[in-house]
């Protein structure tokens, strides 16, 4: 850096407030929820983007604490660094945290196990989060989903309104104009609301390496049992996945791009075992992230029809 | 870093979603398994090209009939900018969806096809950008490929599209041209070896070159108060804190207030950005403002410097773009958002409705239907604090919610 650009970000610094138009969108749009709702909730999953969506409603209500509490939808298929990490979190901020299991779901009949191969408890997370809603009549649920994710995604409000059964009518959106956020509901209804959605997943990572927040360590490389199946690469350290007979065990270096269910998430290749290793290679990467989940794969429309039942 | 709103607008199949597709590809944003879903479904569809639009068509029902329904957003970001840019269905039905993507963009590229020239639906196009007060245009002559990439035929075009230009309100919209094929390439990242004759930049350069200063509007600065921060801990027990977003200019340490609707006078204690106390709150930024004085002020109120007040009233007449199924008929109450503050109106007169093609008026109307553009004069229960919207993009604009259905019915720019 030259010295004139060290002594404007020096004074920048002190003089004009440091943000950028993600982060004071985000901010805004947490505002506007505290604001409109009468029972907000953040979905807290354990993954790098709830992670940051915390930061972001510190930012937004400092020096109060944050004004919802935290709902995680446990799959039961969690890291353990993840459930770690997440009572950690919860403990420093003070807020509340909410856990209802997908396990529950299955044990009261409501949903079914998948079973074989490509088994996941992914779907049924979307039951157990529609009965959570009801349970506590959340008229506002926040996510950490992005548009840059996934195509369907990429069609998704900033404020998204579903109806009774939690279902998604892509036809029926409200056109979301300048800064202004309608969050006119009926009872019954609620909305899902995505601060981050214009986020891409570097911009998070970024975020993260900028403003020194701790995500759990499974992001980073590490070794690990690991297999391999349709170019993918799963872990082999818990019984989590299912792998067959001929499936051969080994051990790598990899690290998790994403910490969603263990059972559809692969991990990559990676020797990043910093934040900052972890942006420059996301940087470079040629895989999008959720290329590495195994739930989008099932078809080109997975994630639209997940989205029309309810799901995140 | 910058962050750079782009809208799209061109009729079907100018080309628009293969515009976006090519500038990922180009700039190396697509991944290779999204390459690769591209290149698989090209070749089952049997094009002998890759056809960039599967890129960004993410309905079933997009995919199935070729076309964009809904308003899509795309990132991708070079070295210095990160650019999102809203996919917009071009179609004469969708006026909507192009309103609602050029009210959060700085910047538009409106597509036309080579072949077919300047059409009705440009005039639609450019009319909308222009009323929507976009700052920068780009007009990109598309499918160069098709007319032997002519220097003539640009140049006819061009001189069309001018004419339409004189006809414009907002004369300080900046117009770019430039000759393009999305398809293959030309005048998109790269320079075109097929055009020599054109001297200018291309899409992105032309983007690049963009600079932050530039992109926004500017006006006044408008404080809307969205909540009020009262920790009531002991550290912070007198702590009150009032969180918005600062529109239109900055806002100063030592600064002399008026809170609105009260009119009660202040100065500006602390600028708080999370835990950190700063001396200035820059354009567009979401901060926390404490004051010197224990003044009254709750989400909906507005804080304005001393001098700068904007109207204050109960009445107003605006453009209004209706989005709704449900006719707008005169003596209909809607909700009336106004930035964070929301309050009940109902249409005292509908003047008359302005084709959107710069093709005039029609004077006697008994209602709008969706898609339809019109001035329209309100009165509300309670006064509101707005500026014109020519003068002030975001304190000048504002939503209309049918307090029926819930759903935002409409948008309307104050005169
Ligand atoms: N020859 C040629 N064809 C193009 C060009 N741009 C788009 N097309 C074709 O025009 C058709 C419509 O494009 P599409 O991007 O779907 O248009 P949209 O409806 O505006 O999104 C597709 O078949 C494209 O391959 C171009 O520059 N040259
Ligand atoms: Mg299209």
């Amino acid at each position: 850096m030259e010295i004139a650009e060290i002594e404007t970000t020096i004074k920048n610094n002190l003089v004009k407030v440091d943000t950028n138009a993600l982060e004071s969108e985000a901010i805004y749009i947490l505002r506007e929820v505290a604001a409109q709702f009468e029972r907000p909730v953040l979905l807290f999953s354990g993954g790098k983007d709830s992670i940051t969506l915390v930061r972001l409603a510190q930012k937004a209500f400092w020096p109060a604490k944050i004004p919802f509490p935290l709902m995680h939808i446990d799959t039961g298929h969690n890291f353990p660094e993840t459930i770690a990490f997440r009572d950690k979190l919860v403990k420093e901020l003070g807020v509340e945290l909410i856990v209802r299991n997908v396990q529950d779901s299955i044990d009261e009949g409501k949903v079914i196990e998948e079973t074989g191969k490509y088994s996941s408890r992914n779907m049924l997370q979307t039951t157990t989060l529609l009965d959570a809603i009801e349970e506590f009549k959340f008229d506002a649920c926040i996510g950490g989903a992005r548009r840059d994710e996934e195509k369907a995604r990429a069609k998704e409000r900033i404020f998204s309104v579903r109806d009774d059964f939690g279902q998604w009518d892509e036809k029926k959106q409200r056109p979301e104009l300048f800064d202004m956020l309608n969050g006119e509901i009926e009872i019954g209804q609620n909305v899902r609301v995505f601060p981050i959605s214009n986020w891409t997943e570097l911009d998070v990572w970024s975020y993260i390496e900028k403003e020194e927040i701790e995500i759990p360590s499974i992001y980073f490389a590490h070794k690990r049992n690991i297999f391999l199946r349709d170019g993918l690469i799963w872990s082999a350290e818990d019984d989590v996945v299912f792998r067959a007979e001929d499936e051969v065990v080994e051990e790598r270096w990899v690290r998790f791009r994403t910490v969603g269910d263990m059972s559809c998430t692969a991990a990559v290749l990676s020797h990043a075992d910093s934040i900052k290793k972890v942006v420059a290679e996301i940087r470079d990467s040629k895989i999008s992230e959720r290329g590495a989940r195994i739930d989008d794969k099932r078809s080109e429309a997975a994630m639209e029809k997940r989205k029309q039942q309810g799901y995140f | 870093m910058n962050v750079l709103k782009i809208a799209t607008a061109g009729s079907v199949d100018d080309g628009k979603s293969t515009l976006i597709g090519r500038l990922l590809y180009d700039t190396k944003s697509l991944t290779d398994d999204k390459l690769e879903a591209i290149e698989k479904t090209s070749k089952q569809k049997g094009y002998d090209y890759l056809d960039f639009s599967l890129a960004t068509d993410g309905l079933v029902a997009e995919r199935e009939q070729g076309i964009t329904i809904d308003v899509a957003h795309i990132y991708f970001s070079t070295a210095t900018k990160s650019y999102i840019i809203a996919d917009t269905p071009g179609h004469v039905e969708y006026t909507r969806n192009m309103v609602t993507g050029a009210s959060t963009s700085q910047a538009a590229i409106i597509l036309i096809d080579a072949r077919k020239g300047v059409i009705e639906q440009t005039n639609r196009h450019f009319f909308i950008n222009n009323m929507l007060r976009v700052k920068d245009v780009i007009v990109a002559i598309n499918k160069m490929d098709l007319v032997d990439f002519s220097e003539e035929k640009y140049n006819a075009i061009k001189a069309d599209f001018e004419k339409l230009m004189a006809k414009r309100e907002y004369q300080d919209q900046k117009i770019t041209f430039i000759p393009v094929s999305a398809l293959k390439g030309d005048n998109v990242v790269n320079k075109s070896e097929n055009m020599e004759w054109y001297k200018g930049q291309t899409l992105l350069e032309h983007f690049e070159d963009l600079d932050r200063k530039d992109i926004f509007n500017v006006g006044t600065p408008r404080f809307p108060v969205q909540y009020v921060i009262r920790p009531k801990t002991d550290e912070f027990h007198d702590f009150r804190g009032f969180a918005g977003k600062v529109y239109g200019g900055e806002l100063n340490v030592g600064d002399e207030v008026v809170v609105l609707p009260s009119m009660t006078k202040s100065k500006i204690k602390d600028i708080y950005f999370y835990d950190k106390k700063y001396k200035t709150a820059t354009r567009r930024s979401s901060v926390t403002i404490t004051l010197e004085d224990e003044v009254n002020v709750s989400r909906g109120d507005m804080l304005v410097k001393v001098g700068d007040l904007p109207t204050i009233g109960k009445e107003f007449t605006a453009t209004v773009s209706w989005m709704d199924s449900d006719k707008l008929t005169t003596g209909k109450k809607y909700v009336v958002q106004h930035g964070v503050n929301k309050v009940l109106a109902k249409v005292d007169n509908i003047h008359h409705k302005i084709n959107p093609d710069y093709s005039g008026v029609h004077a006697a109307i008994n209602g709008l239907e969706m898609n339809d553009i019109a001035q329209v004069t309100f009165k509300l229960n309670k006064p509101i604090f707005y500026d014109s919207f020519k003068d002030h993009r975001t304190n000048g604009s504002f939503i209309l919610i049918d307090p029926q259905t819930n759903t935002t019915a409409g948008a309307g720019f104050i005169n």
